[in-house]
């Protein structure tokens, strides 16, 4: 097992330096001198020698490269042009807020989802499956931060029980959870729901009713399992996506979090920020396909026994 | 009276009738063979007695199933179910894909004695890995902790069997319980049906392809054709003369050392699909006996002097 | 089918009815879907001669009114007329996401058949090229194209047609592999049919249903995001109405003037959820479920 999580560590290096090397190409690919770009416009002759010597923008673009790797691995991500801080230090304000985000809204869909699709399995083709069925149409077309808005305008404005904004409370999760929530579940109730109805085909569950084993007792211990396998892949392909909805629900809300910063900095053009934010978010989402991948193999036998 | 009396038996699947008129009756301590290529109505003829169509979209349209005195076809699922595992066991066509993966064979044994039995867990797992031994499974103990996937084809057939076998059933309906397996453990998985049913005094209908199988076990025989019977009778009367030509084409296809296994080289065609079956006999476009009311009546199903039943125009051997 | 129309020579009613567009719009989700997307298409090219008021006519003693009978969803911070604004918004966000669409999926289309058909080290670039790009969400790949490009319609569109890419690349490439190796292509190609011919005469238009089906969903997916990159003020720049832009303006009314979100948001919706309509009902009618499944 932990050979495997090991090779699975290896393949995502490759993979790291790609989107590495796309983030860091932002500062060059932008129209306009770098130095400009890493600092803030009529800067003294001096700070701009400092930002030239510090990010060694006199030497080839590789290096500038290796440079800008090699300050990243130990945790130096420049300094915020606008907000005038450490960008770390900004990246370890704002984590925290959004990894509670996340987790709350992937624990909230994972759940909800799983219940729903094996609701709709077990009474499939009947109003209750066609009900989450159209449910799952919604959730997955709805626009989140248009629901983020109306939810806010139902809870926060009309009936005035959570609140709007910010993030002081615990209540004022609940909203942005069940926004960036409801795309969630609609997946992983779909992706449960036709798990469910293929494994319902195959053989051994036909021995499984031949053996007199109670039907619900059927689908709900020995289908449902089964059906986890896919979902805990696609779960783990799709946290990039939750994060990605957390990104758009945090600025809704006027949650702090990374999603918040990635706007703000995009539109003062705070590119290090911009880089910080980018490489977080690209991060989570290769670790969210690393996590997604193990729990698969932890819980199927099969592929637990070919790795040991 | 028959522990198992199936009478008239058709069923329906989403409008089409894949068995049409089966009749056959078997007791305690008898193995019935029922046999027929792919597509003759073999597994929906052990889903019916099983009292699983609804699984795939069926039902019984007409005749009757009675399973000591009791008239299955109107059974409600809930008592249905008390019955299917503790009194008619099951053994499918294929082990490799019959157990469920993320589960412990051994477990798999277990839930027959707690659910029919009430036995605790302990109890349970006592019993399982007795009857595993019994089945001579060796290193029971061990190979009761193994997942499915770590065994061979062999050693899953026995599991199934010892699930089969674990609510001390009356009646085992296995269907191809061999026909997965390599040769060698095919001769030893029949081996094993046949010694519980002289031992356990058990019933066994047997599902096979293979009259070689149905000569070697077997008591009495439905030879099916294309979802009706075409003709029924002790096996060594049909062995000694075979009185429908399909029964008699099958017997001639029994698989021997030179031919594949499982091959029915000698009868040229196919089954026709339920969409496509030909009036009169359904057997007549691969007939070598047809004539003239073959392809337009439907032969009845007559009991001949000379015992079963039979379905055919024109009868070989004594009849 | 033609031997049976050769024959009876049915009335165009009946003709009709087998076609594809009858197998979709007499269906209730295809008809209706069908209707509205029509309706909106028109609305979009139509807008500056049907829209009450002018996109831009601010009046400030009128701002975030309610809907009334003179607006009839209302007004805006400035006065400006919601409805109005709303049908102009359709202008933009049906503009870029199918003009962003359409180049995406004859890219990727290119891209995708040269990929599966040649194979080698170009199949292999092209696919790890996908695979890592299909690996993030689109709203992270298109929002660090507007890193680059920085804010603004231009990039909206660039964004959307490089999120979406990877799909379309990804599709025409298992099509394009799955027909490759039947003996009809080996037949056409030993009569001495150039790979040009093969490719654009036998394979290409069995891979462009399922294509441009993938696509049609693809379109609502890029009208949200769209309106997402609208709604962070990183799409279209004022005056430009467009339906994201609106509801990041409005959200600052949310006590004040609801109205101003809900429309836009409600147009976005609806339009997507009737794109999905639409091209369920088309999967339905041409039968090629399986297909779209194998991308």
């Amino acid at each position: 097992m932990l050979s495997y999580i090991l090779r699975r560590l290896l393949l995502l290096i490759p993979v790291f330096l790609t989107v590495s090397i796309i983030i860091f190409g932002i500062i060059h690919l932008v129209p306009g001198d770098p130095i400009d770009n890493l600092n803030r416009i009529g800067s003294s002759p001096e700070q701009r020698a400092i930002i030239a010597a510090r990010y060694g923008l006199d030497k080839p673009i590789y290096q500038q490269y290796f440079i800008w790797l090699s300050q990243l691995a130990q945790g130096d991500l420049g300094n915020a042009i606008v907000m005038r801080r450490p960008v770390a230090d900004l990246l370890a304000q704002n984590i925290p807020f959004s990894l509670r985000l996340g987790g709350a809204a992937l624990l909230f869909s994972t759940l909800l989802g799983i219940a729903a699709g094996t609701l709709a399995a077990i009474h499939k083709d009947t109003r209750i499956d066609r009900s989450v069925m159209a449910g799952i149409l919604l959730g997955s077309t709805l626009p989140s931060f248009w629901l983020g808005l109306l939810l806010i305008l139902l809870f926060s404005v009309e009936l005035g029980w959570l609140p709007v904004s910010g993030a002081r409370s615990w209540q004022a999760i609940i909203l942005p959870v069940l926004t960036i929530g409801l795309g969630g579940t609609a997946l992983v109730a779909r992706v449960t729901r036709i798990a469910m109805l293929e494994t319902m085909q195959k053989d051994f569950v036909m021995l499984l009713h031949a053996k007199g084993l109670p039907a619900r007792r059927i689908q709900l211990r020995h289908v449902l399992r089964h059906a986890m396998m896919p979902v805990v892949t696609i779960l783990g392909l799709r946290i990039g996506w939750i994060l990605g909805g957390a990104v758009t629900v945090e600025f809704v809300f006027a949650r702090p979090g990374l999603g918040t910063l990635l706007i703000k900095a995009l539109n003062q053009h705070d590119y290090p920020v911009m880089q910080g934010c980018l490489l977080m978010l690209a991060m989570a989402v290769m670790l969210g396909t690393l996590i997604g991948d193990i729990v698969q193999a932890a819980m199927d036998p099969r592929v637990r026994h070919a790795l040991t | 009276m028959a522990l198992l009396d199936v009478r008239d038996l058709s069923i329906n699947i989403h409008g089409i009738r894949p068995l049409d008129g089966i009749s056959f009756a078997l007791d305690k301590g008898e193995i019935l063979g029922i046999v027929g290529e792919s597509g003759s109505g073999k597994s929906l003829t052990a889903l019916s007695v099983m009292g699983l169509l609804p699984l795939i979209g069926g039902r019984i349209e007409r005749g009757s199933v009675s399973f000591d005195g009791r008239d299955l076809t109107h059974l409600p699922e809930n008592d249905f179910r008390k019955l299917r595992g503790k009194r008619i066991a099951f053994i499918t066509q294929n082990p490799m894909t019959s157990l469920d993966p993320v589960m412990r064979v051994g477990a798999q044994i277990d839930q027959m004695a707690t659910l029919h039995l009430g036995l605790a867990p302990k109890a349970a797992q006592a019993r399982s890995i007795e009857i595993m031994e019994k089945l001579r499974i060796p290193e029971a103990a061990t190979i009761y902790h193994h997942y499915p996937h770590q065994l061979s084809g062999g050693m899953k057939q026995r599991i199934v069997i010892a699930m089969a076998l674990a609510a001390d059933p009356d009646l085992i309906i296995a269907d191809e319980p061999t026909t997965a397996l390599d040769v060698t453990i095919q001769a030893q998985i029949v081996d094993l049906l046949a010694e519980l049913v002289r031992e356990r005094g058990v019933a066994l209908i047997l599902i096979t392809h293979d009259m070689g199988v149905v000569a070697q076990i077997c008591d009495r025989v439905v030879v099916l054709y294309a979802g009706r019977i075409a003709e029924s009778n002790r096996v060594d009367a049909v062995f000694a003369e075979p009185r429908h030509p399909y029964t008699s084409a099958l017997i001639r296809c029994i698989p021997r050392e030179e031919t594949a296994p499982g091959s029915l080289v000698g009868i040229p065609g196919a089954v026709p699909s339920v969409a496509h079956y030909p009036n009169g006999c359904r057997f007549h476009p691969r007939c070598e006996r047809r004539g003239e009311p073959c392809g337009a009546i439907v032969p009845a199903l007559a009991q001949p002097e000379s015992g079963g039943e039979l379905a055919c125009h024109f009868p070989g051997g004594a009849a | 089918m033609t031997s049976i129309s050769m024959t009876s020579t049915p009335s165009r009613w009946q003709s009709f009815r087998r076609s594809t567009a009858g197998k979709v719009l007499l269906t209730p989700k295809g008809g209706i879907a069908g209707a509205y997307l029509l309706i909106l298409v028109l609305v979009a090219l139509l807008a500056p001669w049907i829209t009450p008021y002018p996109f831009d006519a601010q009046e400030l003693s009128i701002a975030a009114q309610a809907p009334s009978m003179a607006h009839w969803l209302g007004t805006d911070e400035f006065g400006r007329d919601v409805l109005s604004r709303i049908m102009y918004g359709a202008r933009t966000s049906l503009s870029v996401s199918i003009t962003a669409i359409s180049v995406s999926v004859f890219i990727g289309m290119a891209l995708g058949a040269a990929a599966g058909y040649f194979g080698g080290m170009f199949d292999r670039g092209v696919t790890s090229a996908v695979d890592l790009s299909w690996s993030f969400p689109e709203i992270l790949i298109a929002l660090i194209l507007v890193a680059i490009i920085g804010p603004g319609l231009t990039s909206t569109m660039l964004a959307i047609g490089v999120a979406y890419l990877a799909q379309f690349t990804r599709l025409t490439r298992s099509q394009i592999l799955s027909l490759k190796n039947e003996t009809y292509i080996e037949a056409t190609l030993n009569l001495g049919a150039g790979h040009f011919h093969v490719i654009f005469r036998h394979l290409m238009p069995n891979a462009l249903a399922p294509v441009i089906i993938c696509g049609m969903l693809a379109t609502g997916d890029a009208i949200i995001l769209e309106a997402t990159l609208g709604f962070f003020g990183l799409g279209a720049q004022p005056p430009v109405p467009s339906w994201g832009a609106m509801m990041s303006a409005g959200s600052a009314l949310i006590f004040k003037a609801p109205w101003v979100i809900i429309f836009p948001g409600l147009a976005v919706a609806v339009t997507v959820v009737m794109i999905n309509l639409f091209g369920d009902a088309l999967i339905r009618a041409l039968d090629i479920r399986a297909k779209l499944r194998e991308g």
